[in-house]
């Protein structure tokens, strides 16, 4: 299964030139951009872990180049993603959200359901990672 | 000016009978607009030996307060306040017989919030009146202080994003087709085949209600299986329109409240049910969290003609204030009517916090949002994944493009059609963003994401070639030279 | 499209920046061949030629004396473009280490220097940007444990591709105190300035003898930084010609009686203390302008152009260097601008 978050889901996996060049965009649209981790890939999981704060006032992907490789280095086993945020009036919101690092492994996600009346079901979409601890979910952490 | 002059004037004005619009002070050339009057511009086609200005009267007279004739009544009320004024009039480029007529009304002549009230007086009875030959509402400048008695949308183009998690490109859609005959439980099987494969929204087409082939209740249970089973599939959050168009009110909460407790993201319903019952579903929506899409269904019967009926510029105003998160606003490379500068209008006018004054895209009248959010546009209507580097270079990333037929009739299976459209639109905001040149070298960065993709291979093959290119009925006439009118 | 490698598969930090930067740059032509071993290079015709040479005709004019300052910059610049030339005959050598060090007193224009460094090194391929990031110890150094790495990296990203340029790099350098966060800075930036594909240029600024003794303490920072580049105090003459090229530049001129002031004036103001070249003559004409102002207006008649754009004797001899307390224009000047040597620096520029 592959985990489909992010604005470039459905294409493969970007390189680190690929990665470079969607952050030196954000960057020329006066974007900060941060990176954030996660073992939780619930799709309504809003906040992963931040990876620093956003990085402001960059004119090259270097920095954030940098930041993307400690923490694949420290994370090697989880979902790292870039956002970049539009800080500007009547937006004030993400602009950009890419994955740049998925585990090795997705066992995906279940379904499940929980019968109510008149043929209504409850259901809920359970990462199977997410039967294990936090921290113990993917190999490598 | 002495007292005697002064007392005569007044007593023509009331003299019983029929008197000149104009001349009961319906035109005003030198009104100067203030800054809380709503203005409207009307194309006016006179009949003949009806002076334009006395046209232009006339509108402005039967939009606000007068009738037929004199009434001494008027003289107990501060009639020059509610009067509406027209105070600019220009001919139509290139079509004789034909006025632009600018009229300020009031902001008293509205009820707060509401836009039956603000129609029944801009649109009201004018449309029928014998001395015109036509007439059509342009554009209209809704004030601050009038556009801040709304909710606006429920939820905005911003919150909407957020709420879904996807960001930095279009939202892509489609419409479970066939239209009509689907039992529920085939029905939902569209819906799963198109959002596992890549779909962020599947919709009900606008006459999907409750019919005997399918009923409403059957089709939402099975729909959200379809919308779950795609979610845990993908781990991305989907969401299909329910279609809520009812015969009352009271079975359209009925049924959006049933779509909610389902974990329905979405519901929608069509513009056919009325202005008053997209409002009150506008704000069932922002109550509930969930989004609410309006299908634009009948409006082509009078934004069409460009000589009668309301521009559907003004109809994308109304759809804003009165707070629907979606909204259908032409694909300009589809099926449907959509001149491609009109069509800039519309998405402008939807879409952002400030609309500049711009005659080329119809736009007659600046427009202040005062930050009401914006509202997603849906480019829906015969486009396929063929023409995405247009559309993107089009539209830009606050869209949702709905590819009906372009995803369900792939060679391959639904999914693997809404594969392909979801390939080549991340492809092509991927070369966007790289800074390629997407009109020049979009077929390219297509060919090159379908050497990787299958399905966009094979939906390159059917469609490439495909296009409509007719002429549009709606495409602005404008004065180049024109000056700011507020 | 090339073969997807696909971020899932290569193991951290073996794709570093400098492998994103060629895909900033994608739209670049590859490499060309090398050139034969025949062939004949004209340096003279090359396009990168020329914009450096337009850059060192700018710093001439741009800048009064300082002749061996250019003729350093001129060496460096000639050592690069062979380089370069022995590059496009695929004669390989190792990537020339960039790294330089700018010393002398405050005001001599070593900020000016560097701006126009920095379009030589980026004419010539080096850098991606003419972009100087200017900083200093406080840019750099953390208030506590753990956060001196995330500003210096900081600083290092917002420098990318361009040089960063410290000031006052001594700072960073704290013996007496053994748990100083500057030694972490000075271990971070070294890292960076030996990364073989890195593109940063980095600049270390300072009074002469402070930063001779910063690299004596860091003998592996100085073994990264092989250009030196020494600014002299400007002499009285070269301080007149500075003088009256910023005079003219605001469009006044000194009358004759001024210029003999204003030259008496420097004379003076050499001896004392905090006394910052070029800097110091723009603060003084700066006071000029305002005792001009005060002149003019308590003149009470009408006032015409020769009024507005000539400075007399009198306005010069307002400063307090010709009276006994002459620690007052030093210290004023240091209040003015707070004594550091940043940007402004730009002597005649």
């Amino acid at each position: 299964m592959k985990f489909r978050h992010g604005t470039f889901s459905y294409l493969p996996d970007f390189t680190d030139e690929e990665i470079g060049a969607q952050v030196a965009y954000a960057l020329s649209q006066g974007w900060p951009v941060s990176v954030e981790h996660t073992d939780d890939p619930h799709p309504r999981n809003v906040y992963w872990e931040m990876w620093g704060l956003p990085m402001f006032d960059l004119a090259e992907p270097d920095g954030v180049l940098a930041q993307i490789d400690e923490c694949r280095a420290t994370h090697p086993g989880r979902y790292v993603r870039v956002q970049a945020y539009d800080a500007s009036l009547g937006r004030q919101s993400t602009a950009l959200s890419f994955l740049v690092q998925r585990p090795a492994q997705e066992p995906g996600f279940v379904l499940e359901r929980q019968e109510g009346s008149d043929r209504t079901q409850r259901y809920a979409v359970r990462p199977y990672a997410t039967n294990r601890p936090a921290g113990a979910r993917y190999e490598g952490g | 000016m002495t007292i005697s002059e002064e007392s005569t004037e007044t007593k023509e004005r009331w003299d019983p009978g029929v008197q000149s619009y104009a001349g009961m002070g319906y035109w005003n050339p030198d009104y100067v607009p203030k800054d809380t009057d709503v203005l409207a511009v009307f194309r006016v086609a006179p009949q003949d030996g009806v002076e334009p200005v006395e046209a232009a009267a006339a509108v402005a007279g039967e939009s606000s307060t007068a009738t037929w004739t004199v009434v001494w009544t008027d003289r107990l009320t501060a009639h020059t306040h509610y009067q509406a004024k027209a105070y600019r009039i220009d001919e139509v480029p290139g079509r004789p017989g034909e006025y632009f007529a600018y009229i300020a009304y009031d902001i008293d002549l509205f009820e707060e919030g509401s836009i039956a009230n603000l129609t029944s007086s801009i649109i009201g009875n004018v449309f029928g009146f014998k001395p015109l030959k036509a007439l059509r509402l342009e554009d209209m400048r809704i004030p601050v202080a009038y556009t801040k008695t709304f909710q606006g949308p429920a939820h905005g183009i911003v919150m909407e994003r957020e709420f879904l998690n996807k960001y930095g490109r279009p939202l892509l859609g489609a419409t479970i087709k066939p239209k009509l005959g689907l039992s529920a439980r085939n029905y939902g099987r569209v819906v799963y085949e198109a959002c596992r494969g890549g779909l962020d929204f599947t919709k009900d087409d606008e006459n999907i209600n409750s019919q005997p082939f399918m009923r409403w209740r059957d089709r939402f249970l099975f729909g959200m299986e379809g919308v779950n089973r795609a979610m845990a599939e993908t781990g991305e959050i989907k969401g299909h329109y329910f279609n809520v168009t009812a015969g009352t009110m009271e079975e359209m909460y009925e049924r959006a409240e049933f779509a909610r407790e389902l974990g329905s993201v979405v519901v929608m319903v069509d513009l056919t049910v009325g202005y008053t019952a997209i409002q009150s579903m506008a704000n069932w929506a922002r109550r509930n969290g969930v989004l609410l899409h309006l299908h634009r269904a009948g409006h082509s019967t009078y934004t069409r003609q460009k000589t009668h009926g309301v521009s559907f510029r003004v109809i994308a105003k109304w759809c804003r204030l009165m707070g629907v998160d979606h909204v259908h606003a032409g694909t300009v490379v589809g099926k449907l009517e959509g001149d491609p500068a009109t069509t800039r209008g519309y998405y402008d006018t939807l879409r952002e916090n400030h609309v500049p004054l711009n005659p080329a895209n119809g736009i007659f009248f600046e427009q202040d949002w005062a930050s009401l959010p914006g509202v997603m546009p849906v480019a829906s209507g015969g486009i396929h994944a063929g023409q995405m580097h247009q559309l993107l270079d089009l539209f830009s990333d606050d869209v949702i493009l709905q590819f009906g037929g372009g995803t369900i009739g792939h060679p391959y299976g639904i999914a693997a059609g809404a594969e392909a459209n979801r390939v080549a639109l991340e492809a092509m905001v991927k070369a966007r963003n790289e800074g390629r040149d997407l009109l020049r070298e979009g077929p390219d960065v297509l060919r090159d994401a379908a050497k990787g993709c299958r399905p966009l291979e094979a939906a390159l093959a059917t469609w490439g070639e495909v296009d409509f290119d007719y002429t549009s009925t709606d495409a602005p006439d404008f004065v180049p030279t024109a000056s700011p009118s507020v | 499209m090339e073969t997807p490698r696909g971020f899932g598969f290569p193991p951290p930090g073996q794709h570093g920046p400098a492998a994103a930067e060629a895909g900033a740059d994608a739209g670049e032509a590859a490499e060309p061949a090398p050139l034969a071993d025949d062939a004949e290079l004209d340096l003279e015709a090359d396009e990168a030629t020329a914009r450096v040479e337009e850059t060192l005709e700018a710093l001439d004019a741009e800048l009064v004396g300082l002749a061996s300052v250019k003729r350093r910059v001129r060496e460096i610049a000639s050592l690069l473009q062979v380089d370069r030339a022995r590059g496009q005959f695929g004669l390989s050598s190792s990537k020339p280490t960039l790294h330089m060090s700018f010393t002398g007193g405050p005001g001599t224009g070593k900020t000016t220097v560097a701006m126009r460094m920095a379009a030589i090194l980026h004419a010539l391929g080096y850098i991606r940007a003419p972009r100087v990031h200017v900083v200093t110890r406080d840019d750099l150094v953390g208030q506590f444990i753990g956060h001196t790495a995330p500003k210096t990296k900081e600083a290092l990203a917002r420098a990318a591709g361009g040089v960063l340029f410290i000031d006052e790099a001594y700072y960073l350098f704290r013996p007496e105190n053994e748990r100083d966060y500057g030694q972490e800075v000075i271990e971070i930036l070294l890292t960076e300035m030996e990364n073989e594909r890195g593109d940063l240029v980095v600049m270390f600024a300072g009074y002469p003898d402070r930063m001779a003794a910063f690299f004596s303490a860091n003998p592996g920072l100085s073994s990264r930084v092989p250009h030196h580049i020494v600014f002299e105090d400007y002499d009285h003459g070269e301080l007149m010609q500075i003088a009256e090229l910023m005079v003219a530049e605001e469009n006044f001129r000194f009358d004759e009686g001024a210029r003999e002031a204003f030259s008496d004036y420097l004379t003076r103001r050499m001896r004392q203390p905090r006394f910052s070249n070029a800097r110091s003559v723009r603060n003084a004409i700066e006071r000029c302008r305002l005792r001009q102002a005060r002149r003019l207006v308590a003149l009470r008649r009408p006032l015409g152009k020769q009024d507005l754009i000539t400075i007399t004797a009198e306005d010069v001899h307002g400063s307090s260097v010709f009276t006994e307390d002459a620690e007052d224009e030093g210290n004023a000047e240091t209040a003015g601008d707070g004594g550091g040597s940043g940007a402004g620096e730009g002597a005649a520029g």
